[in-house]
């Protein structure tokens, strides 16, 4: 009787005793953090309270204050105005990258190229950035980009751009800067639509296909008027998931450019031109030790998170956002 | 007649601008790091010139600029290592149970649970790094050498996870439920089902998650470079990320065969295990 019943307590635990890992490490990796960073926004924490702060959550060292919204908001931060524009070119044009480019490279990749071993091959290329450790990704392209060892200004020479056109540096240079932070997003960024989409080419039922060649229709009408019509989910899709990961990204601007233009002045994306929203909010924390600012940075993009992945839910539902690169028929 | 021929032409022109001309860098750098780690210069760029094995002097000695001397290249990679191989540990375990736990058993909240997992994992982590920082330093994991490479590998597990966790979960998911059953009616429990019966049929999984989390480890970057100060810690990502800084222009051999050391084990684990890591990027891409 008691051994009944005993299991049957047992039954109803076991679930959260597996799941207790799973929980602990999510309370603590992403629950604590959120909250953490509401409440730091709120405070003037920075490099004079720091210690007293870690020694004693309550000290009255760090005094509550609206002060870091007040200076996000109100002009205090003339530069924000800066980091908002270069943060808005950064997210559309690598957007358009990854989502409409990477859609055409994906039709030529995976239905184009009827030889399985060639669009491996390429789908593999592709990927490379994406595997790459970021550092190594970083490297590459100081290599690519040195104006008298590196590859591209030879390139771009060798197909007749003039020599007038080129930048000393492409680091440095912002209209080039700009366009080189997008160029190394956008090559990682490509291989999430190429996945997404590719798969989903690959879930067109071959009737449909087949259907289009019988009524005589070419490769190519096939492909603009059945297959992208087809991909609008996926599309819809990699667009907003993109949209969130690419306004919190900047590892590999950080790899590249540096926090910068702080105190210690170590890195050049402030010369260069490419601070972006969140990569400020590191520079803000890390370099010039203003947490309690950085984190009224960081919570707008915490908002902005939970704000569209709200709206994923209710686009999508719950078993798109499973399964995005199957093409469904609704 | 004439409009086929058309057709036909602008398809391979569509390839070739879209997903052949695009891979030239790509393509370019990769071939550079490797001509470059082995010679003294490269001829237009990519043809290797002066042969050398000089550029991987930093097996053998530390390297040195002017009169700083970095860290011997082992400890280093033993320091990445490490990281890489708690951050598989750690994930794979919690992720097996927590899948398991998912797939195979009913309880309240389980379905908000699930979307609760994969609203984690859209949201990108990386943003919180302040509030993991503070948090580092306030349960004392921070500063403390090896300690602070525990933590940075438990908060890259807990990131890591929901993500891991759904893929075992799928794994789970396409065992059927009478071999379990079998097993139940043989006597055995919960836990002994689960290692001896489910616990072998997912390996595969097991061995796509570790490989996933290893890589992770192996490449993080901006945690270690934000959280380790101490140059006895340093992992490969933050030893070259100096050292690009220090060499850039004056040593691009060095650089080259350091780089290309640091990848070799993102190669072979890619270049072996490619069809399971592409299933894993299809259910779970994070950017």
């Amino acid at each position: 009787m008691i051994r009944k019943r005993l299991s049957k307590v047992y039954e109803r635990i076991a679930p959260w005793l597996f799941l207790s890992p799973m929980l602990g490490l999510t309370i603590f990796a992403w629950i604590l953090p959120v909250i953490l960073t509401v409440y730091l926004s709120f405070t003037d924490l920075s490099l004079k309270n720091f210690l007293a702060f870690i020694r004693d959550f309550f000290t009255d060292q760090v005094r509550f204050t609206l002060e870091n919204f007040q200076r996000m908001f109100a002009g205090g931060d003339p530069y924000l105005a800066t980091v908002l524009q270069v943060t808005a070119l950064y997210v559309g044009s690598v957007l358009v990258f990854n989502a409409f480019f990477s859609l055409i490279m994906s039709i030529s990749i995976a239905y184009f190229i009827r030889n399985e071993a060639i669009s491996t091959a390429l789908r593999i290329l592709w990927l490379l950035p994406r595997i790459m450790p970021p550092v190594v990704y970083a490297l590459l392209w100081h290599w690519f980009i040195d104006p008298d060892y590196g590859l591209l200004n030879k390139l771009l020479a060798s197909v007749g751009i003039p020599q007038s056109l080129l930048p000393s540096s492409w680091l440095l240079d912002p209209p080039y800067s700009q366009l080189l932070m997008i160029m190394i997003n956008g090559y990682v960024g490509a291989s999430f639509g190429m996945i997404i989409y590719t798969a989903a080419i690959k879930s067109i039922p071959s009737d449909i296909l087949n259907a289009a060649y019988v009524d005589g229709a070419s490769e190519f009408q096939v492909a603009r008027r059945i297959i992208i019509p087809m991909l609008k989910w996926p599309m819809l899709f990699v667009v907003s998931w993109q949209t969130l990961s690419l306004l919190a990204s900047y590892e590999y601007i950080l790899a590249v450019w540096g926090a910068g233009g702080g105190s210690e002045g170590v890195g050049i994306a402030r010369a260069a031109n490419v601070m972006v929203w969140s990569l400020y909010s590191y520079t803000k924390a890390f370099n010039d030790y203003q947490y309690g600012y950085a984190s009224a940075i960081s919570l707008m993009l915490v908002f902005i998170g939970v704000a569209l992945i709200y709206l994923y839910f209710k686009i999508f539902g719950f078993r798109r956002l499973m399964e995005p690169s199957k093409v469904l028929e609704r | 007649m004439r409009r086929r021929t058309f057709d036909i032409a602008a398809k391979y022109i569509v390839v070739l601008v879209t997903a052949v001309i695009p891979l030239i860098p790509v393509v370019a750098m990769f071939l550079w790091l490797f001509m470059q780690s082995v010679s003294g210069r490269v001829i237009l760029s990519l043809i290797p010139a002066e042969l050398t094995l000089d550029n991987w002097r930093f097996l053998w000695s530390p390297v040195q600029a002017g009169l700083k001397e970095y860290p011997n290249i082992w400890p280093v990679a033993f320091n990445s290592l490490l990281l890489a191989l708690t951050v598989a540990g750690i994930v794979v375990f919690v992720s097996t149970m927590g899948g398991y736990s998912l797939s195979r058993m009913d309880f309240r909240g389980r379905s908000a649970l699930m979307q609760f997992i994969i609203a984690l994992h859209a949201f990108p982590s990386i943003i919180l790094l302040i509030a993991l920082f503070i948090l580092l330093n306030a349960v004392g994991l921070y500063g403390k050498g090896y300690v602070t490479l525990l933590g940075i590998a438990l908060i890259k597990a807990g990131l890591e996870i929901p993500m891991a966790t759904w893929i075992i979960k799928g794994f789970f998911d396409a065992i059927p439920w009478d071999v379990e059953r079998a097993a139940f009616v043989d006597g055995a429990g919960r836990w002994r089902t689960w290692r001896s019966v489910i616990l072998p049929q997912i390996l595969p999984g097991i061995g796509a998650v570790s490989i996933f989390s290893f890589l992770a480890g192996w490449s993080e970057f901006v945690m270690v470079y934000t959280f380790i100060k101490d140059e006895a810690y340093y992992t490969l990502s933050i030893l070259i990320y100096y050292l690009i800084g220090e060499f850039k222009y004056i040593d691009w051999g060095l650089l080259a065969a350091m780089g290309l050391f640091y990848t070799i084990p993102t190669i072979i684990f890619f270049g072996t295990s490619q069809r399971l890591l592409l299933k894993i990027y299809v259910g779970g891409v994070k950017r």
